[in-house]
């Protein structure tokens, strides 16, 4: 049996394990709150888009541009992956999900696609992919001051590459946000962009547009790519201190489970402590009466 | 018909505004246009500029960076990147803004990458300035 004095230690040692999970939990629930309101505040925006593009793009007639590329009659041959993860560990599966995901990404689609180049934003699944896959660009270290300047940049060089012919498709890959305890990884296509769906039925033959349909189309269509870029971004951090809360949750309960065991381990061998010595005096002094 | 427009303004951010007015004007890429209830649908991007709308008989201004503008059904979305009602405006800042803009500018020729950037810049703060001088009037 252990000695007293190291359970005593142990029991110290645990505690301030629990102060600290403690703390980080509190920390994470206060990030997640503001993080949960910058995605609510950014979704009008990203709707109101998507409705603009949807009913622009709706109305009929081609000449969307270089980014609606027709989906190519051969194989489209090197993919662009976009991995989004966190920059700070302990937060449960978090990092190692999404990278897992992008790994069965590449794995699975490695017959359509001859190359499958990564950019991952957040340090964790770059580490992670590093030496698994060929990284083309890290952006580490803009998820704890996000904003959307830093996102439309990344979108920028992202359709940069796309339109000087280095990679045939975007793909992004990220934990979207569904509530404090479940994220789901979600992968979407960015690029070549597919047109809106189910064109808007009511149709607006005599709407008015400045300077042109053509060219709106063409602002608008990266114009959406960034917006959800940044929105992945958003619902990633949200989902990130949502991971890290529930992870410190269980380990503060962990660290209790194990105090509350040691503290009956400690007190079983205080009690079997005092019962010998009892026993010893009482046996010494029964040999001193005889 | 109906009588008010439903204005919507929206920056990545945040939902700005979402009210009922009566009217709205704004720049547009192709100049300064007006929108009344009952126009037709409209889309149209937008510059560096002033927004400002009729609200029963108060006019708000707005300063904005560029974007879009939608106009169906009688209800008007702007979709910017940012906009500032005249009561959040720095002064101070916008002024230090425009000087340093004008100084960049005369440092560059028409070429440089870096002058659209300036140009941008010292619009926006002559828009901000316009918007709190308007404000202030009031």
């Amino acid at each position: 049996m252990a000695s007293l004095k190291n359970i005593r230690k142990r029991i110290n040692s645990v505690k301030n394990t629990r102060q600290i999970t403690k703390a980080m939990k509190m920390v994470a629930a206060a990030k997640l709150r503001r993080a949960q309101e910058n995605v609510l505040a950014a979704r009008p925006y990203a709707e109101k888009l998507a409705e603009v593009l949807q009913r622009l793009a709706g109305s009929g007639g081609e000449g969307v541009g270089p980014l609606v590329r027709k989906e190519k009659t051969e194989q489209a041959e090197r993919a662009l992956l976009i991995v989004v993860s966190s920059d700070r560990g302990l937060c449960g599966g978090f990092n190692a999900n999404i990278s897992k995901a992008a790994e069965a990404f590449l794995r699975e689609n490695s017959t359509r696609f001859a190359d499958i180049s990564l950019v991952t934003i957040g340090r964790k699944s770059h580490e992670y992919l590093r030496s698994r896959a060929s990284i083309r660009k890290n952006y580490s270290n803009i998820l704890s001051t996000l904003n959307y300047q830093t996102a439309a940049l990344i979108a920028q060089e992202i359709i940069e590459g796309f339109l000087a012919d280095e990679y045939d498709a975007v793909y992004l890959l990220y934990n979207a946000f569904k509530s404090v305890l479940s994220q789901t990884i979600t992968l979407k296509q960015l690029l070549p962009i597919q047109p809106p769906e189910g064109a808007e039925e009511e149709f607006h033959p005599e709407a008015i547009y400045e300077p042109s349909r053509e060219e709106l189309l063409t602002e608008l269509f990266p114009k959406n790519i960034e917006v959800q870029l940044f929105h992945a971004m958003l619902e990633s951090v949200a989902s990130e201190h949502g991971a890290r809360m529930t992870a410190m949750d269980s380990a503060t309960k962990n660290a209790n489970e194990m105090i509350g065991k040691l503290t009956l381990q400690y007190n079983r061998a205080r009690q079997a402590a005092i019962t010998t010595e009892l026993m010893e005096i009482i046996s010494g002094a029964e040999s001193i009466k005889g | 018909m109906a009588e008010k427009l439903h204005l919507e303004l929206v920056t990545p951010y945040k939902k700005i505004l979402s009210e009922e007015v009566d009217m709205v004007t704004a720049t547009g890429s192709l100049g300064e246009f007006g929108v009344l209830p009952g126009h037709a649908s409209f889309l149209t991007s937008l510059k560096i500029g002033e927004l400002t709308y009729m609200q029963s008989g108060v006019v708000q201004h707005l300063a904005l960076n560029w974007g879009y503008f939608e106009v169906a059904n009688d209800k008007v979305s702007i979709l910017v990147e940012t906009a500032e009602r005249a009561d959040e405006i720095d002064l101070e800042r916008a002024r230090v803004a425009l000087g340093r803009a004008e100084e960049a500018l005369k440092k560059l020729s028409r070429e440089d990458k870096d002058f659209i950037a300036q140009e941008a810049a010292l619009q926006r703060a002559l828009i901000r300035m316009q918007v709190a001088a308007k404000a202030a009037r009031r």
